[in-house]
């Protein structure tokens, strides 16, 4: 079976962004990017499939700039078979993302997709599910196990005060939460051989998506500040102020 | 203009993040419903009508809207959608999960997160860990949002009289089926609604170690919670995780022990009304946003502190 993975490039993990003096957005000229890591864990969850000779292709696809085929690569140096890139400098939004992986899909025909519950840089939380509700597949997110066996897709998610499990028909999609893998560090070896793998091009134009954002966005401000309070010496200070000053026990 | 709140439920018991919706929605201006979606779930429809400013609960009982698997309650909310302005999910593990398939299904974006409403197309909601604030306005026909429930202040539980009306269950999907729950055992508050929370971080070791938060966390009558290190060195469960990519908290007392205090996890944080820190690192940036902090060895201080509250 053919897994389909899609991965985004964002600002990296450990990289502090700042809001634009003009409140346009935020500063990612000449920051690190790297693969989203809810992706990363998604890209290492299809390559162990494959590895137990549950996935027999495994195609990771981005949507984006040019440079997101550096991400492709990453996924290929990780265990993808090959890659698609949707390129295209337009802003990328959620549901246009899931218009355009539903394209792909439909060229493709994935029994599986896997993705990243949420990418770190919009913090949205969405293209996953609007993938499946476009596809009419069932969805489990947030996902910290997935075994597969007789067309089914048996999930357990994480959620709110515990764990559930949930029984899928494939073809589905499955989102991925921190704890489902640890991906692999990827090797120098398997990195020269990613760039030898096939990385195929289109733009939203071939596959006849609108991608039009249906979001303006109208500033991008700082956080409100908090500042930094007192230190105190020792336990039984503490203890007074927040008794006394804070009143909060 | 009507907004359609859709109830976070046990389907015994209405969640509060329900009522920070309900919060969000009135803000908006419009009437307020609500839906519960459930099965046996009377209980809860009748405690969304006494919620303030609810105007009229829809109560969709059926078997298969038991576990609140997002192909049916999404399609149960689609059938309802039309004649709604909004249509607002708590943004917890269950809204997260059903919103983006009602608005991809009606071709909306969907707002995620809000902490600001500013007016009925224009909401105010963080984007990268909470280091920026964007404010999108949406054009489309239905706005679907999730909202954040530390940006609200619930409405009242009690004093409304709204009329309960039942609306037709969708049909089961087939295409998912719930097989179990592991719900965490815990005599403790719920991390996202609990006054006071008690947060370890690698700091603390071992979960082995873990277990020194106790006594603190009994005293105090908090919730125990983790940063994302602690999670992922395991020593402790990732459903306590505070922080961009687990629970966002904003109780009355946030008490962060050994956590240096990333950006990830002051994400999850930095909105709690007093924040104590303690941690052996002076120049642990968790000092930069904490009230009062105490540098100090935890496994020396903690013990101390329960015993001196």
């Amino acid at each position: 079976m053919k897994v389909l993975v899609p991965v985004k490039r964002v600002v990296d993990y450990n990289v502090k962004v700042r809001v634009k003096s003009d409140q346009s957005g935020v500063d990612i000229a000449n920051v690190k990017m790297s693969m989203n890591p809810f992706d990363e864990i998604a890209v290492e969850e299809a390559t162990r499939l494959k590895e137990k000779g549950g996935a027999a292709e495994v195609v990771a696809v981005s949507c984006g700039v040019t440079q997101c085929q550096e991400t492709l690569r990453t996924a290929m140096a990780i265990g993808a078979d090959r890659a698609v890139l949707v390129q295209t400098d337009a802003e990328l939004q959620p549901l246009a993302v899931a218009k355009l992986l539903k394209a792909l899909v439909d060229k493709e025909q994935p029994e599986l997709v896997i993705l990243g519950k949420q990418a770190i840089d919009d913090d949205a939380n969405q293209t996953g599910q609007m993938l499946a509700a476009l596809l009419g597949w069932p969805q489990a997110t947030f996902a910290s196990k997935l075994e597969l066996a007789d067309g089914k897709a048996t999930v357990t998610r994480e959620v709110d005060g515990g764990l559930e499990t949930l029984s899928l028909k494939l073809p589905a999609v499955v989102t991925t939460d921190l704890r489902l893998n640890e991906p692999r560090y990827v090797t120098l070896p398997n990195i020269m051989k990613a760039k030898k793998k096939p990385l195929d091009t289109f733009t939203p134009e071939d596959l006849g998506v609108d991608v039009a954002p249906r979001l303006k966005t109208l500033k991008v401000s700082d956080p409100p500040a908090r500042s930094a309070g007192i230190k105190v010496p020792d336990v039984a200070t503490l203890v007074d102020k927040l008794k006394n000053e804070a009143k909060v026990v | 203009m009507t907004t359609l709140v859709i109830a976070e439920h046990d389907n015994a018991e209405l969640k509060g993040a329900t009522l920070n919706a309900v919060a969000a929605a009135a803000k908006l201006g419009g009437d307020v419903h609500v839906l519960v979606a459930g099965s046996n779930a009377k209980a809860v429809a009748d405690q969304a009508a006494k919620a303030a400013g609810v105007a009229k609960v829809l109560l969709a009982d059926a078997p298969h809207l038991a576990d609140g698997l997002a192909e049916n309650v999404a399609e149960q909310v689609l059938g309802l959608a039309q004649g709604y302005s909004h249509i607002l999910f708590p943004a917890t593990a269950s809204g997260k999960n059903i919103a983006p398939r009602v608005a991809a299904k009606l071709d909306v974006a969907q707002v995620s997160d809000i902490v600001a409403v500013d007016g009925p197309d224009t909401f105010q909601r963080p984007i990268y860990a909470g280091n920026a604030i964007a404010t999108v306005q949406s054009s489309d026909a239905v706005k679907v949002i999730t909202v954040r429930t530390t940006g609200f202040d619930a409405v009242a539980a009690e004093g409304g009289s709204a009329p309960v009306e039942t609306v037709a269950a969708v049909a089961d999907s087939g295409l998912s089926a719930f097989v179990g729950r592991e719900v965490a055992k815990n005599d403790r508050p719920e991390l996202t609604a609990a006054r006071v929370v008690v947060s370890g971080g690698r700091g603390l070791g071992s979960a082995e170690n873990f277990k020194i938060l106790d006594p603190l966390a009994d005293k105090l009558g908090a919730a125990v919670g983790a940063s994302r290190a602690a999670v992922d060195a395991g020593y402790a469960p990732n459903d306590w995780q505070v922080g961009q990519t687990g629970k966002i908290v904003a109780p009355q007392l946030y008490v962060a022990v050994g956590i240096s205090g990333a950006i990830q996890h002051l994400a999850g944080m930095k909105d709690s009304k007093v924040i104590v820190a303690i941690n052996k690192d002076a120049e642990a940036p968790i000092f930069g946003v904490a009230d009062y902090g105490l540098v100090a060895d935890l496994f020396q201080a903690v013990p101390e502190l329960a015993a001196a509250l």
